[in-house]
């Protein structure tokens, strides 16, 4: 079925912490099926943003709408589309990689033959088969990662999230995921936030978003944010995004 | 979704919650070990210096042991129920609880999943010391036990629900030592689990009032009675009340926009 609403809607989002601003009036749109990123040093906001997009914070002003459900007031429908990696990790250390899943696919209401058969499915495409009965705690850092991203998906989202996902990942592993997730993008249409502090995991065409101190800075290829700034480097021109804000 | 949706997500947290227990041994050996040390040990040092006379449920002389054992049982819960609380503060604190809360299912629902998951696992260890205790002399008459099942429920659904409220107004693991101190010793020792209530006045009147007014004294009293096949209702009401009371609290709590979770600070790292 096809969808043309936007996979993420954001207006006028504002968060503050006690006095201080952390979001303010930050708006942008992210189209079915399409890749994103978010760029932003640390304290940009960018763990906000994605707290308030998972609901795990309430925005005080401000709209989101997932696919045209509006996270406040249709919060069951928007959630349904949702996969989410977060950046710290999330998985129960004393269960195993298929328990891990299973309690992951029950929370998303799936029947448990089709958690089992979908468990399958991403194991192995992660190439985790054989590590369904280990104990999460076992396993090392990219494998965890890898199990995190096989759950988020296990539940076939429209929009999947991830924060920092790359984060403690070899470099090796970290094509392979965003590899992944690119091909996740074109072959099965999910629209994708990819919030990263790492410009050289990016390819050039890829849509960016910069945050800074709170407030959405740039818009554009990474190609057109260096072009903006002269042609300097990816990582120079993100720099001089962030400092000319300060 | 529909309601299948919601019969598989509390089948999924009933799961998550048995399998943690199950491979905790030591939390399972220590929910026994803690009562029979009570039974076996406290009970019997008090047994000469405590002369329990004939009051309701009870038809004759009882012997101490038998007389605390509902309040064991009262413990066994609570426990239970601060350890729920402290696993949901571990939880947040290790970042898993955020699989539970981006769940599309509504946060209440999710919540009593998480409260009946953890008195039914209260239920588990309820059975196995009554079972124990059987051997050490309290031996209720069959249809308690048959009795016991509704009243340890709905008791370990109040303390649950407090441990729910505790854990969304617990930011960090460190804090939680004051519960102990602050929550549960009070109220432990604040109720009828120890002593009869006409014992607690004949020491002290205002002592009396506060463990008249502590739910867990009607928690426990809504067990003695079940053991012996009988119905307290005003234990009953006071208990389901709270529960209610409690329940709803925690639900705010939770809540992302009114609740505890919505910090004055930035988030944790994500």
């Amino acid at each position: 079925m096809s969808d043309n609403r936007a996979a993420i809607c954001v207006r006028g989002l504002n968060h503050h912490y006690g006095s201080r601003a952390a979001l303010s009036d930050v708006s942008f749109e992210l189209a079915a099926g399409a890749f994103l990123a978010l760029l932003g040093p640390n304290g940009a906001g960018k763990t906000t943003l994605f707290s308030l997009l998972t609901r795990l914070l309430a925005a005080p002003a401000g709209t989101i709408e997932l696919f045209g459900h509006d996270l406040r007031r249709e919060a069951q429908r928007a959630m349904r589309t949702l996969g989410v990696v977060f950046q710290q990790p999330t998985l129960d250390l004393d269960l195993s990689v298929a328990q891990n899943l299973s309690y992951h696919g029950a929370l998303q209401g799936m029947p448990p033959a089709e958690v089992r058969r979908r468990s399958v499915e991403e194991l192995e495409r992660f190439q985790l088969a054989d590590r369904r009965n280990d104990r999460v705690r076992d396993l090392n850092g990219g494998h965890r990662r890898r199990v995190e991203i096989a759950r988020a998906l296990l539940h076939q989202p429209r929009l999947l999230l991830l924060d920092e996902a790359s984060a403690g990942l070899d470099l090796e592993t970290r094509r392979a995921l965003y590899a992944h997730v690119r091909g996740l993008c074109r072959e099965r249409g999910t629209a994708v936030l990819w919030t990263t502090h790492l410009v050289e995991e990016l390819d050039a065409s890829d849509e960016t978003l910069v945050l800074h101190r709170g407030e959405l800075v740039a818009r554009g290829s990474l190609e057109t944010l260096r072009a903006q700034q002269g042609g300097v480097s990816a990582e120079d021109a993100i720099l001089a995004l962030t400092r000319r804000s300060a | 979704m529909n309601a299948s949706a919601y019969w598989y997500c509390l089948l999924g947290v009933l799961g998550r919650e048995f399998r943690r227990f199950v491979q905790q041994r030591s939390r399972f050996l220590s929910s026994l070990v803690r009562p029979l040390l009570w039974l076996v040990v406290f009970a019997a040092g008090f047994r000469a210096a405590l002369g329990i006379a004939i009051i309701p449920p009870y038809e004759t002389y009882i012997t101490y042991e038998v007389y605390i054992a509902p309040g064991l049982i009262g413990i066994i819960i609570l426990f239970n129920g601060m350890q729920s609380s402290l696993s949901m503060v571990y939880d947040r604190e290790m970042g898993s609880m955020r699989v539970l809360l981006t769940s599309p299912l509504p946060r209440g629902y999710l919540l009593l999943c998480k409260l009946f998951a953890g008195a039914a696992v209260s239920l588990a260890q309820v059975y196995a010391f009554l079972i124990i205790a059987r051997f050490l002399d309290v031996d209720p008459p069959l249809i308690g036990y048959l009795a016991v099942m509704p009243a340890t429920l709905l008791s370990a659904l109040m303390l649950g629900a407090l441990g729910l409220l505790l854990s969304s107004l617990i930011r960090q693991l460190e804090n939680f030592a004051g519960v102990m101190n602050f929550v549960v010793f009070p109220l432990f020792f604040l109720s009828s689990a120890l002593y009869p209530l006409w014992k607690m006045r004949e020491a002290s009147e205002w002592l009396y009032w506060i463990c008249a007014f502590n739910p867990f004294t009607h928690a426990v009293e809504l067990i003695r009675f079940a053991l012996y096949g009988q119905f307290n209702a005003a234990a009953f009401w006071i208990t389901a009340g709270t529960t209610v009371l409690l329940t709803i609290a925690a639900i705010i709590g939770f809540d992302p926009g009114r609740g505890l979770l919505q910090r004055k600070g930035p988030p944790r790292p994500a």
